[in-house]
């Protein structure tokens, strides 16, 4: 399944295209609006990284059934024998890819962009953004099968996510903040614990109710 | 005698869609080796019941069985023993006619080896098209690839909604001889269809849906075109 999607992405370059023009025009944006200004700057990074990936997030995974739609491609999911977990599993992995190969691409024009410093910090960021990112992709690939077959999907899907994000976002937001201020990580251990804890819940929370969503 | 083991069973089976009726009180019995055709109007009912069957569509009554297995409580047991070809083909645009056969062989725990994908691309004439993008494809080849993945698997049951639309006269003839041998080998073959031409002559019973029910089901052979059109026409535009 995630071969499918990738090679899918690759060829079509629809939902790829759609991030980074998204994100060149969330950082033009963010560079108008907080000017040259360091310190303002050093206080609202982390927000506007995360809202930035989390929105393109939103983005991605929204889009992450719709090649399913065509010829009754979702038919044939549901009539495949086995366990729908897989199926899953599959599209998780997929949208995971695509959103870090997004997110590692917004990171590197956040530090053209504003002139930081990542240095040190880079390690204990690519955790956060890895754990942030599951924890994104666990519930969406969820809530976007759910909304797959709606007809409001676009306007339901990110009512339902950003809500249940909210444990994410703030373990992802203020784990970054240490970071970029040279902080211990153990200073924010329980964060990152918060995190990992959001992840495994929302794993297994698809695993186990992904088959009774892609039934109906 | 021993009466052929019964594939497929819908007994008082009936689907609501808000206050309409589609179907209402349908009873069909297939057995191994034998072919219905499922005829009748627009809005009949004939692709709602083939959903029914396929697992894809829940009754709002009575019951339906593939090989013994209920659609609503075993529906992944009937999954492994039914093939669909719907009115999507289940082919993804951007895959080559090779990748799509990969995908659904190795999503449905089938051989995805290049020999049996070959020889199952080279049965529906599309083995020059293998490595060409489905977005390319004509209705009919992509039919044809349809057709293509379900050789790949070893279904008892097909579900075939106007199995012959968009084919040329090449591959009429090989879906006709390959169904053929699907029914010689046991099979059970549904297929809808609007159709009064050659496919008919796959199908040992019509059964005419009218009105929410099977409003005839009668043994194909001996029937003529025009016995067929008198039937057809007696059976659904005169509301039986």
């Amino acid at each position: 399944m995630a071969w499918k999607d990738l090679l899918v992405e690759r060829r079509s370059k629809e939902t790829l295209n759609a991030l980074l023009f998204f994100s060149l025009a969330l950082l033009f944006v963010f560079q108008f609006a907080l000017g040259p200004d360091r310190e303002r700057l050093a206080a609202v990074l982390p927000g506007l990284l995360w809202l930035g990936f989390i929105l393109s997030g939103v983005l991605a995974l929204g889009r992450a059934f719709l090649v399913e739609r065509e010829n009754d491609c979702w038919e044939g999911l549901l009539l495949a024998p086995g366990d729908k977990s897989a199926i899953y599993l599959g599209k998780l992995a997929g949208s995971l890819a695509l959103m870090l190969v997004v997110e590692a691409l917004v990171l590197a024009l956040f530090v053209l962009f504003f002139n930081v410093d990542l240095g040190p910090a880079l390690p204990g960021l690519a955790l956060v953004i890895v754990l942030g990112t599951i924890g994104v992709a666990a519930v969406g690939t969820l809530f976007a099968a759910m909304t797959a077959q709606v007809r409001a999907r676009e306007l339901l899907f990110p009512v339902l996510l950003l809500p249940v994000l909210v444990p994410v976002l703030l373990g992802t937001v203020r784990v970054t903040e240490a970071l970029l201020l040279r902080e211990p990580l153990a200073a924010v251990a329980h964060w990152l614990q918060l995190l990992v804890a959001a992840d495994v819940v929302y794993l297994t929370v698809g695993l186990l109710t992904f088959d009774v969503i892609l039934e109906g | 005698m021993v009466a052929a083991e019964s594939l497929i069973r819908v007994t008082g089976l009936a689907r609501v869609f808000g206050a309409q009726r589609v179907l209402d009180g349908v009873d069909l019995d297939i057995a191994a080796g034998e072919a219905v055709a499922l005829l009748g109007a627009n809005g009949a009912g004939k692709t709602t019941l083939l959903k029914i069957v396929a697992t894809l569509l829940r009754p709002t009554r009575g019951r339906a069985t593939v090989a013994g297995h209920d659609c609503v409580r075993e529906a992944e047991a009937v999954r492994a023993v039914l093939a669909v070809v719907g009115h999507g083909a289940y082919v993804y645009e951007d895959l080559t006619a090779r990748e799509n056969l990969v995908f659904w062989a190795r999503l449905g725990g089938l051989s995805a080896d290049r020999q049996a994908l070959a020889g199952a691309l080279a049965d529906v004439d599309l083995e020059r098209h293998a490595d060409a993008r489905v977005r390319t494809f004509s209705a009919g080849m992509k039919r044809r690839l349809a057709l293509a993945r379900v050789t790949l698997g070893r279904p008892r049951v097909l579900l075939l909604d106007e199995p012959f639309a968009g084919l040329d006269q090449r591959a009429r003839k090989w879906l006709e001889g390959r169904l053929e041998a699907f029914k010689a080998a046991g099979g059970a073959l549904l297929m809808a269809t609007h159709s009064f031409g050659r496919e008919l002559g796959i199908a040992d019973r019509l059964a005419i849906l009218a009105g929410g029910r099977v409003s005839l089901d009668t043994p194909r052979a001996g029937l003529g075109p025009e016995d067929l059109q008198r039937l057809y026409a007696a059976h659904t535009e005169d509301g039986s």
